[in-house]
């Protein structure tokens, strides 16, 4: 992220919220100042207040509908479409992930590759879960019956504090694949990646409100997502150790569905469900079989 | 007989008298109950540490049964260690022969089936028709349904190994007390794990005649752990650090305390708490159908169904119809002796259940909700609440929000598909819902759209062990039944 | 205006009368084979089935010595003076005026089975004519069958007419109109046809299951869907038609089963033999097993009633 070349003065980029597919400040008004690896000045970022946390479960839960509602195939299609603008981007990506976590070239760009390549498993998934862990079951009578995976609404995701990139993806493309929605606290001091990212989802084919990302801090914001009770999931993966319990806690108001309760994961490997099946409910229709 | 989409004008009068009135049919068969009942640990009935007793009794006269062990926390600590103790050889056992002692159990319940439905019936007030025809013969089903499992650990999640978790505790309800446990019991064996269950404090009875056919069948002493007892004792299976994962059924406010307790424990849970399940009748539905799918939506056992179809959703063209049918339907149920073949709407499980629907009624009544119930005497003794309707209720009326748990229907109306899933799913539960329509396109469409985790389409309460069964929302989390319930008692 | 659908007739019929879930219904009549009618009431179950007893006999081999100890079954069915005659006897045309000879003066009917039974394959005057001649020859109920042919085709309005024709032949005798459920197939097609009929008949005429000439005949399913089609029409209309399951019904517990669902459905007034019959042979022998089992406490050889037919 060169400040200038040959005499030119960069024109650099605003980092803002993402909510609903608009690219709002924080309605509090208020920034912090993101730093490079060696304590340098990057940018500001918006610091989120409640109400942001507020505004974007509702953007989530007034996207929830369509996106639910939307095919299989077309979200794989659109999680795939993701991948592609990524790679259009992949430069972008890498610079910033350098500039924020000090690590070498061939380092950031498996980073981002990996990424890249996230979404695209996840996108394969999209028109595959329902066969992998739907069944249609034996009763004994006159039903056709059959179990099918649902998603389970609005999920709250405190994104990794390390990986700001890979990291981020891997968690938020298992909760939006079967068609959740999102609101995403990105890592609080590597957040630009995944406002970067998030330019890229306004751009793709995925519908404001599906995926709203804020930044900030988890002490602050962690809690009112937390506590929401039109919040169906949390990951809480990105939390304090020493905040997780007091979540978890707040999460059971209205159960939310609870994963990311220990914070290290190999964001390389390649993922198991765990965390797909984490949002989705299993729902049996009973249809009756007779004339 | 004209357009079922007029309301009924000039109905002529029906008479369901008594011309031919039944004789008192009672079962017979003697449910060989104990004067006490002791704690169900390590093979072994002991006697509790503390050496207190608590009396169950017959909510239908009030008589008592059996005195039942109270569990402390000492005994709870004996039953996990116990458990623990058992663990290695059980899971170390091959599947096969797991899956034996599980076809065991359920060819001896079978063989005992009407003197446990009769224990049932007495220890917890439900008819005798349906702890003889659904409770202890699908209590058997899951345990043939799991013991085929039992063998097949790598096919529950295929592509990753799959073991036994350890110690599980298990904290089940009184309304299917039989039922509840085999749900229970039958797939945390199955996967190779050991159990402390505990049974609700007013239907302890049968969990301990089961421990006999545990005995029966020979099941290795500790692999089944019976603690009997009240709200503490529960909380101190439910807390145990010995349990590798936990499983209630219960109401929602009891759940969400277990749940605070154990956040942040990495506790793997299950849970199946409360509900309040809209059934919906679309006007093109078969009335008379939707009428006895609605009866028994809400008044098998009483109502204490935690999937009952509390919230009758009627589309505004049938209404009359609707309600004139379930009225007139509702005046043949015959409440009475629980033991009696013939009745169909037996005791209300406790006194304390009583007072809750008791409360919760007059409160529809003060809210401007109109009562109704069809002649009935109630008997003297016991605990009673005769089957009632509640028409005129809205939204916001606390009768269409909350959980009453027993037998009393809130009727709403909707106008269109759309209205009644916003109504149906106007709710923070999610088990179950039930749809009446004679179109199979829109059975689907509304199926895809109720927030539920079981849709019955022009049916209601059905179960079976192959179907997964469990809520969205606060209604709970995992599921039981099916190969989806297996997933629950397995480290994957 | 909107183009008439060909099968709009069926439509309207369907929407008219209201579907029937098959799943749902055998669910309901499971119940009530669950009922437990143990000793009086028992009693009084058997003593109300023999009473709304047809004691049939349909066979070619029917002779007017069969037809006579049939009609001294009927009148006196067992020596105990407790049971009283059954309703009716129910034979082919030309044996309704030996019959009528035998039973002519007591409470027992003449029924008559009419309009070439069993299939109705046969032109309608014929049919109408054989009607008369069985009114003519002393027969105080007909028994017709539907045009099932015309039924299944969409002829709705065909099959009324004919059964509004047999009406019109049967003078003051009572009409019972069988349905033949067993070729209607679905229950729609039952409620369908239980509506169409009971629209053209007048109040004391039944509909009635079958022949008892096909494999399946009355079952508790197929005759809730009639006594439930029947409750509706009365609601609507005021109009109390009867009910008549035929075939099939040969124990005193499956008859008790059948009253039970006419008590929970239709209620009091229909536990009477003017508006419930059974059609039925070998049914009454049964009964009168079970009658002397609960009088003298021990169970019955079959040597000890008459007549033990096994037909129909």
């Amino acid at each position: 992220m060169s400040d200038s070349v040959a005499g030119r003065v960069a024109v650099r980029k605003t980092y803002k919220l993402y909510i609903g597919g608009a690219f709002p400040r924080s309605e509090s008004g208020r920034s912090y100042v993101v730093s490079d690896s060696h304590g340098g000045f990057l940018a500001n970022a918006a610091l989120a207040s409640r109400k942001d946390a507020r505004d974007a479960v509702s953007a989530a839960r007034k996207a929830f509908a369509g996106w639910s509602g939307a095919t299989a195939y077309n979200r794989g299609q659109v999680l795939y479409r993701v991948a592609e603008l990524m790679e259009g981007r992949r430069s972008q990506f890498v610079s910033e992930i350098r500039a924020a976590e000090g690590i070498g070239s061939s380092k950031a760009e498996a980073f981002v590759d990996a990424a890249i390549d996230r979404w695209v498993w996840y996108a394969g998934w999209a028109d595959k879960i329902a066969q992998v862990r739907g069944s249609s079951n034996p009763v004994a009578g006159p039903y056709f019956n059959f179990s099918l995976p649902e998603p389970t609404g609005v999920v709250a995701v405190l994104a990794p504090q390390r990986g700001p990139l890979l990291g981020f993806v891997s968690v938020v493309a298992p909760a939006i694949v079967s068609g959740n929605t999102v609101v995403v606290l990105a890592s609080e001091q590597y957040p630009l990646p995944a406002v970067t990212l998030s330019e890229v989802l306004a751009t793709s084919d995925v519908p404001g409100g599906v995926v709203n990302v804020l930044t900030g801090r988890v002490p602050e914001i962690g809690p009112w997502l937390a506590s929401h009770m039109d919040v169906n999931a949390i990951d809480l993966t990105g939390a304090p150790d020493d905040l997780r319990d007091d979540l978890a806690v707040a999460a059971t108001d209205n159960l939310k569905r609870v994963v990311g309760l220990s914070a290290s994961t190999d964001w390389a490997a390649t993922p198991t469900l765990d965390r797909m099946l984490t949002y989705l409910e299993t729902k049996t229709v009973w249809h009756p079989a007779a004339m | 007989m004209p357009s079922k989409r007029q309301p009924a004008r000039g109905r002529a009068g029906l008479i369901f008298g008594d011309l031919w009135e039944f004789d008192p049919a009672p079962e017979t068969a003697d449910p060989r109950l104990k004067p006490r009942y002791d704690l169900f640990i390590g093979g072994k009935f002991v006697r509790p540490r503390s050496g207190k007793y608590f009396a169950s009794i017959n909510p239908a006269n009030e008589r008592k049964l059996a005195d039942i062990a109270l569990a402390g926390p000492a005994d709870v600590d004996a039953a996990y260690a116990a458990a623990a103790r058992a663990f290695g050889p059980w899971s170390a056992l091959h599947g096969r022969e797991r899956g034996k002692y599980l076809f065991r159990i359920a060819r001896l319940l079978q063989d005992r089936a009407r003197e446990f439905a009769v224990a049932e019936t007495m220890d917890g007030g439900k008819p005798i028709r349906e702890s003889r025809d659904f409770d202890v013969p699908m209590a058997a089903a899951h345990f043939f349904y799991h013991a085929g499992w039992a063998d097949k650990l790598d096919y529950v999640a295929p592509g990753r190994t799959a073991g036994p978790l350890g110690v599980v505790g298990q904290v089940i309800p009184w309304n299917f007390p039989l039922l509840m446990l085999a749900w229970k019991l039958s797939p945390a064996l199955a996967m190779g794990n050991c159990v402390v269950l505990k049974p609700a404090e007013t239907t302890s009875i049968t969990a301990l005649k089961l421990a006999e056919i545990l005995q029966d069948a020979g099941l290795p002493p500790g692999v089944v752990n019976i603690v009997t007892g009240a709200g503490g004792t529960g909380s101190a299976v439910m807390g145990h650090p010995g349990a590798a994962k936990v499983a209630f059924t219960g109401s929602t406010e009891v759940g969400k305390l277990i749940m605070r307790q154990l956040a942040g424990t990495g506790r793997r849970m299950t849970m199946e708490l409360g509900g309040k399940a809209a059934n919906v009748v679309f006007e093109d539905a078969p009335i008379d159908q939707a009428v006895e799918g609605i009866v028994n939506g809400i008044f098998f056992n009483q109502g204490h169904v935690c999937c009952a179809g509390s919230r009758l959703l009627v589309q505004e063209s049938v209404y009359d119809e609707v309600i004139a049918s379930l009225r007139r339907r509702l005046g043949t149920l015959r409440l009475g002796d629980p033991l009696d073949k013939n009745t169909d709407v037996g005791a209300i499980n406790s006194a304390a259940q009583l007072a809750k629907i008791r409360e919760l009624s007059d409160l529809g009544e003060a809210e401007g909700a109109e009562r109704w119930s069809p002649p009935c005497d109630l008997p003297e003794r016991g605990f009673w609440f005769p089957p009632t309707i509640f028409t005129g209720v809205a939204q916001a009326h606390r009768i269409a929000r909350e959980e009453i748990f027993g037998p009393v229907l809130s009727v709403l109306t909707f106008r269109t598909p759309a209205e009644a899933v916003e109504k149906a799913n106007n709710t923070p539960y999610g088990l179950s819902a039930g749809v009446w329509t004679e179109k199979g396109s829109l059975i689907l469409w509304m199926a895809s759209r109720l927030r539920a985790g079981v849709v019955w389409a022009n049916t209601f309460n059905r179960f079976d062990p192959a179907s997964p069964f469990g809520g969205y929302k606060e209604s709970g989390y995992g599921r039981e039944g099916g190969r989806h319930g297996l997933e629950a008692y397995l480290d994957v | 205006m909107v183009p008439t659908r060909p099968n709009a007739a069926r439509a309207r019929l369907l929407g008219e009368a209201g579907a029937v879930d098959q799943a749902g219904i055998e669910e309901r009549v499971a119940k009530f084979a669950t009922r437990s009618i143990k000793r009086a009431s028992k009693v009084w179950g058997l003593r109300l089935a023999v009473s709304m007893t047809d004691l049939t006999t349909l066979e070619g081999k029917d002779t007017p010595g069969k037809i006579d100890s049939l009609c001294a079954k009927a009148l006196r069915p067992h020596d105990h003076p407790g049971v009283p005659p059954v309703a009716a006897v129910c034979v082919y045309p030309a044996m309704v005026a030996r019959a009528r000879r035998r039973v002519g003066g007591t409470p027992v009917k003449v029924a008559s089975v009419a309009t070439a039974f069993p299939s109705g394959q046969t032109h309608l005057r014929t049919r109408l004519a054989e009607v008369r001649g069985a009114v003519a020859d002393g027969a105080d109920e007909i028994d017709m069958v539907i045009n099932r042919g015309a039924f299944l085709s969409g002829e709705y309005a065909r099959v009324q007419d004919e059964i509004s024709a047999v009406s019109q032949a049967r003078g003051a005798a009572a009409l019972k109109v069988i349905l033949e459920v067993s070729e209607l197939e679905t229950y729609d097609n039952i409620r369908m046809a239980s509506l169409l009929a009971m629209r053209v008949l007048r109040a004391g005429d039944f509909i009635k299951t079958s022949t008892g000439k096909t494999p399946l005949n009355a079952t508790l399913s197929n005759t809730q869907v009639m006594i439930e089609a029947i409750r509706d029409f009365h609601a609507e209309t005021g109009v109390a038609i009867g009910m008549k399951p035929a075939g099939g019904i040969r124990t005193a517990k499956q008859a008790l089963h059948f009253l039970v669902a006419v008590k929970e459905t239709l209620g009091d007034a229909w536990l009477t033999g003017r508006r419930y019959r059974f059609g039925a042979s070998s049914l009454l022998n049964d009964l009168l097993r079970q009658l002397e089992r609960e009088r003298t406490g021990a169970y019955q050889a079959p040597y000890s009633f008459s007549e033990a037919s096994e037909s129909y």
